[in-house]
Order: structure tokens, then sequence, then C-alpha cells
């Protein structure tokens, strides 16, 4: 397998053109098999629940319905995905043998995507918590601690998660760098290209710069493509899907939010937190061990309708009136 | 500009007597096969050393690729017959003159007496960059040489270009779209057929390709319906010089008219764009319109809509114009 393709350039000079597409393949087939080992072990492999629910049942004046996700969020989100989904496509497909003009497509995409990253790279920086993605050291404890536990040693305990567990801050990291790199390429990239804005200009750097400019384009994408295949994987997981429809409708119910989070760690507005020793989750730091039928959405969707006016007015309000609730229950980050 | 040598590199050679045994060793080769008609093309690539092909699958003894037969609803051309055959068939020359006049005009008698059909369509462009094996676009690579500010590209693309700016040389091409044509592909699963403008591939499909064939298919009838069987024809062609040259540009139509206007058209041109062009927006312009040069000239100035010049071919506006114009007029200026 190769890792880059290279050609003389006219001075003879050899020079990068571009990564192998040996690399692309590499990506769905090692993004496929880690989703297939995944799916195997959650199936017939994971350890059993512990029983211990941890952090208790309930806490004081929690409300049925906590926001994880305001609207702006959502919308980024979705936003973003779909960007992502079609730039992968026009960028891939054809390579694979699905022939379609792409290059329009691909570059309109690039810069909705690039608009959308600018807007969250703001927001999250100056209106929302910009450290709830920093991974702190109890993060890193957390997530050795679900490692040894998936690894079988089930007497384990594994702290609960902040706002977001560590698996997540790692994916998004992961997704930032590779889809800053894409992007900041992406930019020069488009330089190549006759637009409607600029005239272009393929000469504005040398054969070889351009060659590092496509191959880091191309690593990026590549890495995406795993990611991706990696995100839709657990998003559609039915023990993940309290999370998934957080990101629909805003927020999960009081239950998750007692199983699966630390409160002194993210914190309810109005909530007392329980400053104590760490708290540990049921089953790892999770609540995938949680059968699907049981808990989750549907819990969730019950708690909802009892809560009635905390959690259904919010979610037909607008972004701002979500922020405001979030701010006011400490749901926003 | 690369040299040419007198050795061709060694490669199996194969003379299949049937389109099926070609195109099971097409299979087996996997895009390391080289499809040889007349030879024409090939080996300016061999003898540069430029394309290396594994093994070679000569056409020349497969009978059914062979000649042109007249049946019920117009005429068939065997992808294997020569130029030379299909410029002086007597049913092509009565009621198909606009492509017994293209292919007559094709290089000199003896290229013709060599050259075949099917390979004057799916022969590869002329670009020097790309031919002189510098790593373009085309090439595999991430630049288009032929576009620089400093490039020779008096022969290149006026319209369509994406990234890529070379043309397509065949002089069959545009009558072959004017007659309505439709190409026989036949791969291993099975036969296509595509209407001759679909044939061509544009970059901004696929960049390093010329057609829709793929490695392992082979072009192997060209269908004439009667639909424009003893219509008014015009064909003409620019060059830099009357014999064995490249064209410039061509037009070629087919029109119906009554009473001096133009009931039904086809215009196609070659030489403007990275594929020959079907003109469809002049076509709209001059059906039921008279054959004036008052016509000729919306015509004309519809056809150019869009075209951008390159340093050196800004020349091909104003001759693409003319020459639908004169097509529409039906006469030589």
């Amino acid at each position: 397998m190769e890792l880059w393709r290279s050609a003389a350039n006219p001075w003879g000079q050899e020079v990068l053109v571009g990564i192998s597409w040996d690399l692309m393949w590499a990506a769905v087939i090692g993004g496929l098999v880690f989703v297939a080992a995944h799916a195997v072990w959650a199936k017939w492999i994971m350890p059993a629940a512990s029983g211990d629910s941890g952090g208790g049942s309930s806490i004081a004046g929690l409300p049925a319905q906590v926001l994880r996700h305001a609207m702006s969020e959502r919308v980024f989100h979705w936003g973003m995905s779909a960007a992502m989904l079609v730039l992968l496509v026009t960028a891939f497909a054809p390579v694979m043998g699905i022939q379609f003009a792409w290059v329009t497509i691909h570059w309109v995409a690039g810069i909705f995507l690039t608009v959308m990253i600018a807007y969250h790279m703001v927001h999250a920086t100056f209106f929302q918590d910009f450290w709830a993605m920093w991974v702190e050291g109890k993060d890193i404890k957390a997530g050795i601690a679900e490692i040894k536990h998936m690894i079988g040693r089930n007497g384990t305990e594994v702290p609960k998660a902040a706002k977001y567990p560590i698996d997540h801050k790692m994916f998004h990291h992961g997704a930032a760098v590779s889809g800053l790199a894409a992007i900041v390429t992406g930019i020069f990239m488009m330089l190549r290209l006759e637009t409607p804005f600029w005239t272009a200009n393929p000469y504005m750097l040398s054969d070889s710069a351009w060659g590092v400019m496509y191959v880091v384009h191309g690593v990026s994408g590549v890495a995406l493509i795993a990611l991706v295949i990696t995100h839709i994987y657990f998003a559609i997981r039915p023990d993940k899907w309290w999370i998934t429809k957080s990101m629909i409708y805003g927020t999960i119910s009081s239950e998750k939010y007692v199983e699966n989070h630390d409160p002194s760690r993210w914190a309810i507005a109005g909530v007392s937190s329980p400053e104590e020793e760490p708290v540990l989750a049921g089953v790892g730091a999770s609540a995938s061990s949680e059968p699907a039928a049981e808990g989750g959405l549907g819990d969730a969707g019950d708690s909802g309708s009892e809560a009635g006016p905390v959690a259904g007015a919010d979610e037909s309000s607008s972004d701002d009136s979500d922020d405001e609730w979030a701010s006011e229950v400490g749901g926003s980050d | 500009m690369a040299i040419i040598r007198d050795m061709i590199p060694a490669f199996e050679l194969f003379q299949p007597t049937s389109a099926d045994d070609a195109i099971e060793l097409l299979v087996r080769y996997d895009g390391d096969g080289w499809v040889l008609g007349g030879g024409m093309d090939s080996f300016d690539w061999w003898k540069e050393r430029i394309k290396r092909p594994t093994a070679v699958v000569d056409l020349v003894n497969v009978a059914s690729l062979q000649g042109i037969s007249v049946t019920a609803d117009g005429v068939e051309i065997g992808a294997m017959t020569t130029l030379t055959e299909v410029a002086t068939h007597p049913e092509l020359v009565a009621n198909y003159s606009v492509l017994t006049e293209a292919a007559s005009q094709i290089a000199t008698p003896q290229i013709r007496n060599r050259g075949t059909l099917a390979g004057n369509l799916a022969q590869d462009t002329r670009c020097w960059y790309y031919r002189g094996g510098w790593p373009c676009y085309r090439a595999g690579g991430n630049t288009c040489y032929a576009s620089a500010p400093t490039a020779m590209n008096r022969e290149h693309a006026i319209l369509g270009t994406n990234r890529c700016v070379a043309v397509s040389p065949s002089d069959t091409a545009p009558a072959l779209i004017a007659l309505d044509a439709q190409f026989v592909i036949q791969g291993p699963s099975g036969e296509r057929v595509v209407d001759a403008e679909d044939f061509f591939m544009g970059p901004a499909k696929d960049i390093e390709r010329m057609t829709v064939l793929d490695s392992d298919e082979l072009l192997t009838t060209i269908r004439i319906p009667s639909t424009w069987a003893g219509a008014s024809f015009y064909y003409e062609k620019v060059e830099d010089r009357k014999a064995w040259d490249f064209a410039l540009m061509t037009v070629a139509t087919a029109a119906r008219l009554s009473g001096g206007v133009i009931e039904d058209i086809r215009i196609a041109v070659n030489g403007a764009a990275p594929v020959p062009l079907r003109l469809e927006a002049s076509e709209r312009i001059v059906r039921g319109q008279a054959a004036s040069e008052q016509t000729g000239m919306q015509a004309g100035e519809a056809a150019i809509q869009g075209a951008q010049a390159l340093r050196h071919n800004d020349y091909k506006i104003p001759l693409m114009r003319n020459l639908v114009r004169r097509a529409i007029r039906g006469t030589e200026a």
C-alpha cells in the first residue's frame, strides 16, 4: 500500500501530488472494522453492569428535562454534519468510480462548512464555556477506568463524566484537527479554481508546497472518513439514542443526568450539587449497558411529559430563549 | 518536450478474434490493458514511454467490429472501420455527407487508411503539456500547465473548462452528434448504448478520462439513425494548414429546411471545450427562423455565451461565433 503519490515536475524535481487513494480504502475498511468489532464486543463480550447506580436516583430541585444542547448548538451540529457528508461524498465517490460533476458542489459545501466552523469557534470561545471540551485529569482517569472496565475488570469503578465524557472530547478534538486542516488547505486549493469571487491562480505556491497542501488535505479527508463512520455508528446505537436525541430535542432526562453525569462537574443552576467523593457510574462512564427499551428515551419522554412546562416549553422556544433557559439550569456550555 | 525513442517498452500482445475475448483480456489486465485500433494515437504514447501498458489488445482480427451496414433504421458502422471506408461509403456519401466530409478531412490518406472511426472518437487529447508527460491534472497530478500565464495554449478550450483546458481532437465527433448517432459499448456486464454527445466525459466529472469507456469496455458500433438522412448538412474544419493537422475548431450541422425556414436542426462544435459540444441554445434560437445571416448572428452570439479565453486563444471566441453563423447561413464566407 502506498501512502502518497509523487511525480517529476517540468524541472525534473520529484514533488508530491497527493495522497494515495489506498488510504481512502484503508480509512473506510478501518472504520468499518472498528464498528464491527465494537458491535460484537457490545453484544457478546461487554462486562455486565455492576449494579451500582452511584450518585443516587434523584437530586433535589433537578428539572425533569436537563438542557444539553441549546438550539444554536443543534443547528450548528446538523448544518456542519450535512456539509461534512456532502464534502466526503463529493471528494471520495468519484474516486470510487461514481462519476458526477463534483468540484463546484465540493467547494460550495466547503465554504458553508468554513462559515459554520468560524461561527462555532467564536460562539464556543466567547459565548459558551470554552473549557467544557477541555480534557482534564479527571477525564483521563475516567478514561483509563473505562478502558479497564471494558477489558473485563468489572470491579473497576468508573467516575461519572462532566457534561462531555472523555470519548466525546477526544472525538471532538480529532474532528477539529482534521476539519481545520482540511479547511485551511481547502481554502488554498480553492484559489486554484475559477470561481465567481476570484480568478484562478494555480501558481501562487511552488509545486512542492502545493503537493504538501494536497497531501494534508487528503490525509485530513481520509481521517474524517473514519471519524464520521464511527460517529454515525455510535449515534445510531440504541444505547446512545438518549445522547443522539439530545442533539435533536436539546434535552436529556433527569434520570440520564443522574446516571451518567457528575453534578459537581456539570452543575445545573439552582440545583444543589453534592460536594463529595467522585461519583461513580453504574456501568462504565456511560449508560451504555442499559437496554434501550428500558431506559433513555422512553424514560426521558415520560419524564418530559410529567415535567410539562419546564422542558416542553423550552423545546419550542427560540435560540436566545433556549440559551437563557440553559443558563438558568446550567445546561449550556 | 519528451524525446521520441525508437524502442517501445515491451508488452504482451493479444490479437483476439471476438469482442468477448477482447473484453475478457481487458478484465484480466484490470486497467493495465490497452485497446489498439489503428494505432495512430497509441504509438506516440508508447514511443514516448509515457504510457506503458502491460498488455495490448489489438482488435485488428475482430471481424464483428469491421464494416458498414445499412439497416432498416439507418446505418451501423463497426468501430474498427477505417476512416477511408467511412469517407467513401456510397450510402454515407449519399445521405450522411456531414460524416464523410468530416472523415475525409482528417490528417492524411495514409492515416485515414489505418485510423479507425472509434480511434478518432476515443483518441486522447493533444495538449502537449499532458502528452509531454508532465504531471498535470489529467495525468493524475494537481496542476494545469496549459492554463499558466506563460503557457502556450492557442489550441485549448474557451468553454466548459474545469481545471483542465485540453480539448477533444476528434473531427468526426461533431458530425456524429449532429446526426444524433448512438454509440454501442460492450463490457463484461453486457452492452449499453449512449448518445454521441454523452460519450465524451469532461474534466468536471473525471479529469483523467476523455470518454465514458471503462478500462474493460469497447466501443463496438456507431449507429446513425435515418432521422437525418438526406438532410441539409454543413461541416467546416478550421486548421492551421489545409492538410495533416488537428483542428483548431470544427462545426457540424444537420438541418431540415422548408422554404428557407429551419424546421429542425442539430449543431455541434469541437475544439471549443474539453468535450464536443452540442449547441442547444443556438438550436432553439434558429428553429422556425429563416436560414439567414441575421439568424446565424444570433445563433453565433448564443454559442459563445460564457466563453473565457486563455492568454493565446482569444481568437477562438470570434472563430466559434463565425463558424456557427456560417453553418446557419449554410455557406462559407
